[in-house]
């Protein structure tokens, strides 16, 4: 544990074996009696990186290269098969917003749901509701269940309740394409505070010129391998000009 | 080893189990006309055809018979619903613990627990049954709670180990719903504990659901306290399930994120 690290990542390997996705008790069985899984698959392979308290960092790569996994285990949802993950601090991952969110219920009550769920106590989710409500801006819809709403009122919704849970690490997997152009807006200001106020950042998304304004440094994985680490500038120059260069053949 | 789920996780177990329920209880009404009436409608329903089949059609030399046959299904029930609710509940809500931290122990608890109001209605209406049939309260019904609770922690112990085996192996809930099949036949539910043969008896005995319905029965039927030997034991196999399915489910849920 090094205090000085939000995240720290040691020679970290995710392997899957190709029958994972069988669930049959013959692959149990198999595994048991310690008989290599077969085709190991490296959704990560021995990376490492060290997270300072309040930095910023953006995951690069193509689809497939293993940044889901590297944010499952930043956020605790996963485990490495090889080396060490540490780490400091409350985590918040917006990874799909209004996860556990039912159409039946109202707005009000999926946002206590969610609340709930994500790790706020009762009285916090009180004192916050107001602001998460009038956050969404659907305050008007908030009393009809979440089948009525639209695709883009349920996501203003679930940003609204996930940012208010107060981390000290954020990890944000493609949540940019929220809402209309104004929430869109509100959000990326939102995101600027969270990173003006010293909190450690991770982010994913295709949006390069996003990208760029939030994270100071970013991290290229291409098939589970860490190709490049450095200043966001320097590793998005290379990661679209290797990307172009591929499609032009 | 890797740390555990929950060390990330700073919310209420209360506050998140109670909106849990909440949850299910609203899903399950709010779109019925009749609403929670339902509750107690089905039941209805059952102890009426209970009590036309084995009055008029089938009338039996066991003593209030449809109050008898009650006090068996009415925990049969619950534990079987638990059981299988409880299973599949992991993977009912596979889309929220691939992306959100809470202690994991909480889903297929949560979904045993939203199966006791209506453990309750029954039970009162069973209640209501069993002062019609010209008995009254006593001193021994003060007992029931204790082997209701002990039947619910049985039945959270069950689920919780086969709700993480059932990620693992999807084939799970059929064997449950097989079991269920042989757990009807093996709870004395329409013959008396009386007629089970002196070497089968402490198979019954440790069946925790087959300790309740005679328990039940003790109670509500017979007027007299739980034989001790039959509660010590209830109480033992409670216990031990639970912790037994706390573990594996413990051991198991470190990879429920790989395989879901």
């Amino acid at each position: 544990m090094n205090p000085g690290h939000a995240v720290t990542f040691e020679s970290v390997s995710k392997i899957y074996s190709r029958s994972t996705g069988r669930k049959l008790l013959r692959s149990h069985v198999e595994v048991w009696f310690g008989r290599q899984p077969r085709e190991p698959f490296y959704a990560l392979n021995k990376v490492s990186f060290h997270l300072g308290h309040s930095e910023s960092v953006a995951i690069l790569g193509a689809n497939g290269a293993g940044k889901s996994t590297l944010l499952s285990m930043v956020a605790g949802l996963s485990y490495p098969n090889e080396g060490r993950v540490t780490v400091n601090g409350r985590v918040a991952a917006l990874l799909e917003l209004g996860s556990g969110f039912h159409p039946d219920l109202t707005g009000a009550e999926n946002i206590k749901l969610n609340a709930a769920l994500l790790g706020l106590t009762r009285k916090r989710t009180e004192y916050l509701f107001d602001s998460i409500v009038e956050f969404s801006g659907i305050a008007e819809f908030i009393h009809e269940p979440l089948r009525t709403y639209s695709t883009g009122m349920m996501m203003r919704l679930g940003f609204s309740v996930a940012v208010n849970v107060d981390p000290d690490i954020l990890i944000l997997d493609e949540v940019f394409a929220v809402g209309d152009q104004n929430f869109q807006a509100r959000c990326r200001d939102k995101v600027m505070e969270f990173k003006k106020s010293g909190k450690t950042m991770l982010c994913v998304s295709h949006a390069t010129t996003t990208l760029h304004q939030l994270c100071d440094r970013a991290i290229w994985l291409d098939h589970g391998q860490m190709m490049m680490d450095g200043t966001a500038a320097a590793v998005i120059e290379h990661y679209e000009g290797r990307s172009i260069a591929k499609a032009g053949g | 080893m890797a740390p555990a789920l929950t060390s990330r996780w700073t919310g209420e177990y209360r506050f998140l189990i109670g909106n849990l329920l909440l949850k299910d209880f609203r899903v399950r009404y709010r779109n019925m006309s009749l609403g929670f009436g339902w509750s107690v409608a089905s039941p209805l329903v059952m102890m009426g055809v209970l009590t036309f089949i084995f009055t008029r059609v089938m009338p039996n030399k066991i003593e209030h018979f449809p109050a008898f046959v009650l006090c068996g299904l009415v925990p049969l029930n619950f534990f079987s619903l638990s059981w299988l609710t409880g299973t599949v509940s992991l993977i009912d809500n596979a889309g929220l613990i691939k992306r959100t931290t809470f202690p994991r122990e909480i889903i297929p608890i949560a979904a045993v627990l939203a199966n006791c109001l209506h453990f309750a209605i029954q039970i009162g209406l069973l209640l209501i049954l069993v002062l019609g049939s010209g008995y009254k309260p006593n001193i021994y019904w003060l007992f029931l709670p204790v082997i209701v609770a002990l039947e619910i922690v049985f039945a959270c112990g069950m689920a919780l180990a086969f709700s993480a085996l059932d990620v693992y192996v999807r084939d799970t809930r059929y064997v449950v719903e097989s079991a269920i099949t042989v757990l009807i036949w093996m709870v004395p539910i329409f013959y008396d504990s009386n007629i089970i043969p002196q070497q089968y008896r402490v198979v019954y005995h440790l069946n925790p659901i087959a300790a309740a319905v005679m328990a039940f029965r003790n109670i509500l039927l017979e007027n007299k306290m739980p034989a001790f030997s039959l509660v010590s034991k209830l109480t033992l196999v409670s216990v031990v399930t639970f912790t037994v399915g706390l573990l594996i489910f413990r051991r198991l849920k470190l990879r429920f994120y790989d395989y879901l």
